[in-house]
């Protein structure tokens, strides 16, 4: 099996690519940090009154590097169009590589970009105050990196699909936006109408959250930990297959 | 071993699309064969499943019937054997604007277990033998479209496969790009014995690139030849003649009626139209003959058949009209 190296191929292509674009890279920074320092204050003042349980920080950069994981990956579908409409997709289809590889290796790039994204995020919530244990902080890097791998697979899989921004932006939009509400991303689900509580419980953000909360105020053994790595892992499972298939699908 | 005497074999290949539920024969079974080192045009009006044949040849897309052997390695059987032989040129490009040239080369060939220093060697000599030497530390964005389409062709060559697919090689180039494109097409012939295998709606590609051609019109071929067979299956060369009043032009189509292998002359005011099998030599017969009688021809025309004529001949629709 040319799996590894055919992914190797088409991951350090991608990553020089993305290398010569540093401003992208920044401009992805950017939004994390924004939230950080505009939206971060904010919550200082409202944590002692909210339903939130811990430290401002503990709860809200676990939240942002979710989010970091979910928009990071979700928008790379429209970089797979754009490759797509210059010919290189279709060029690589025609090699004798892996058809899986040719989608895989694009997807290590954005977790590689995202986690990048995720080091530096964290990096400046230390300086501005966020006190968490070492091992907190790994488990939410491998976090992020499974929500990145997840939603870039499934992003470009849309895009492979689709092969049209026109197509992809509305489903991106429409996926990421309950996701982002039910999630208890920037407010806790604990201060919802029981209603709204019920339909966050079937999103499986709320519980990678929560998870991430757990760990990074040290609750380590806390059932909710597993249930979010659990829930992570299935979703790059998600995401592998339905790229997988896609990828397959273009030669049929 | 089948497949060992021909470079593609395709018998019954067929492709059915299913589109709000009716399905749509794309290509209706084509049966085509060609040899090594050939170069065959492949030629139809846009629509007329040129590109899904191409495609399907190429293992960019699963024939619904059929079957084929493409370098030797069946199509169906064994696609990953047909993808490490051929090379394929899209039309719509190969590379990144944002990449570099010798980047984009370097990692393609490593999809054929090319070595990097092989691959740049050779990725350095195709380029220089298409006339781009000085773009390899360029990104492929600041290339012309001549330039881009020629680095597409290195691309596909890289792995030095046997056969190459071209698709609409030249649709978008200035006449000037186009020639020059002809002549490196024919040196990939001539010079590395690469079977070459081209799809065109343009009549003149066909004409001076192929040695063979191949007419698909419907989903179906409906014409096979070397160029010239194909234009004469037209019925021969017309020939023009303008005369000074109406009673000469009478007077002439009743000679040139009598030339051997004419058809029934055309009059229309003080032109004759009529075609024969060979203008050339019938020509000087004509003008003869005219002399003879006191007619002075104050013009003569003589066209051969283009493949334009063979299409509509051969459809009763011009392939102009199609690319509106």
């Amino acid at each position: 099996m040319y799996f590894f190296r055919d992914t190797w191929i088409v991951f350090s292509r991608s990553m020089r690519l993305s290398l010569r674009q540093p401003l992208w890279v920044l401009i992805g920074l950017l939004q994390p940090i924004l939230y950080l320092t505009l939206f971060g204050p904010l919550l200082q003042n409202i944590a002692a009154s909210s339903g939130f349980v811990g430290d401002a920080w503990q709860v809200f950069v676990p939240g942002l590097l979710v989010q970091l994981g979910i928009f990071g990956g979700l928008f790379v579908g429209f970089g797979i169009i754009a490759e797509w409409r210059s010919g290189v997709i279709e060029r690589q289809l025609v090699t004798p590589a892996s058809r899986t590889s040719i989608i895989t290796g694009r997807t290590l790039r954005d977790v590689v970009v995202i986690s990048v994204q995720a080091i530096v995020l964290v990096g400046a919530a230390y300086l501005l105050g966020l006190r968490v244990p070492a091992g907190a902080l790994i488990i939410g890097l491998v976090l992020v990196a499974l929500l990145g791998a997840a939603f870039s697979f499934i992003s470009n899989a849309i895009g492979i699909a689709t092969k049209s921004e026109d197509a992809l932006a509305p489903l991106v939009n429409t996926l990421a936006l309950p996701i982002l509400l039910l999630s208890g991303i920037l407010l806790p689900m604990n201060i919802a109408p029981r209603w709204l509580q019920i339909a966050s419980d079937f999103n499986p953000f709320k519980h990678i959250v929560e998870a991430l909360r757990a760990v990074f105020r040290g609750d380590f053994a806390d059932p909710i930990v597993w249930i979010g790595v659990v829930l992570a892992i299935a979703l790059v499972v998600l995401g592998a297959w339905m790229g997988s298939r896609t990828l397959s699908a273009q030669t049929k | 071993m089948t497949g060992m005497g021909s470079m593609i074999e395709a018998r019954g290949l067929k492709r059915t699309y299913k589109a709000r539920g009716k399905a749509i024969e794309a290509v209706r079974g084509i049966d085509l064969t060609v040899q090594h080192g050939e170069i065959v045009g492949f030629l139809g009006p846009n629509g007329a499943g040129k590109t899904t044949t191409l495609k399907m040849l190429c293992t960019l897309l699963e024939p619904t019937g059929g079957s084929a052997t493409v370098a030797g390695s069946d199509l169906r059987q064994d696609s990953v054997g047909v993808r490490r032989k051929i090379g394929y040129v899209s039309q719509a490009g190969s590379t990144s604007p944002e990449a570099v040239v010798g980047e984009e080369i370097m990692s393609h060939a490593q999809f054929y277990g090319i070595d990097r220093a092989t691959a740049k060697q050779r990725g350095q000599d195709l380029l220089a033998s298409l006339d781009l030497s000085d773009v390899w530390g360029r990104t492929c964005g600041s290339l012309s479209g001549g330039q881009r389409r020629r680095l597409d062709i290195v691309m596909g060559l890289i792995h030095k496969p046997a056969l190459v697919f071209l698709d609409e090689p030249s649709t978008g180039l200035d006449p000037q790009s186009r020639a020059n494109l002809w002549t490196h097409i024919r040196k990939l012939r001539d010079e590395l014995g690469t079977t070459v295998f081209l799809t065109t709606h343009y009549m003149d590609e066909a004409d001076s690139l192929s040695d063979r051609i191949l007419i698909i019109d419907n989903g179906t071929i409906v014409a096979e030849g070397t160029p010239a067979e194909l234009k004469k299956r037209v019925s021969g060369d017309a020939i023009t003649l303008t005369l000074r009043n109406e009673p000469d032009a009478a007077s002439a189509a009743e000679i040139a009626g009598k030339l051997d292998g004419a058809d029934a002359p055309v009059v229309d005011a003080h032109v004759v139209r009529l075609h024969v099998p060979d203008g050339g030599r019938a020509l000087p017969l004509l003008l003869a003959e005219l002399t003879r009688a006191g007619i002075d021809a104050i013009g003569v025309d003589v066209n051969r058949p283009t493949l334009d004529d063979v299409f509509l001949t051969l459809t009763g629709r011009s392939l102009r009209d199609q690319e509106i």
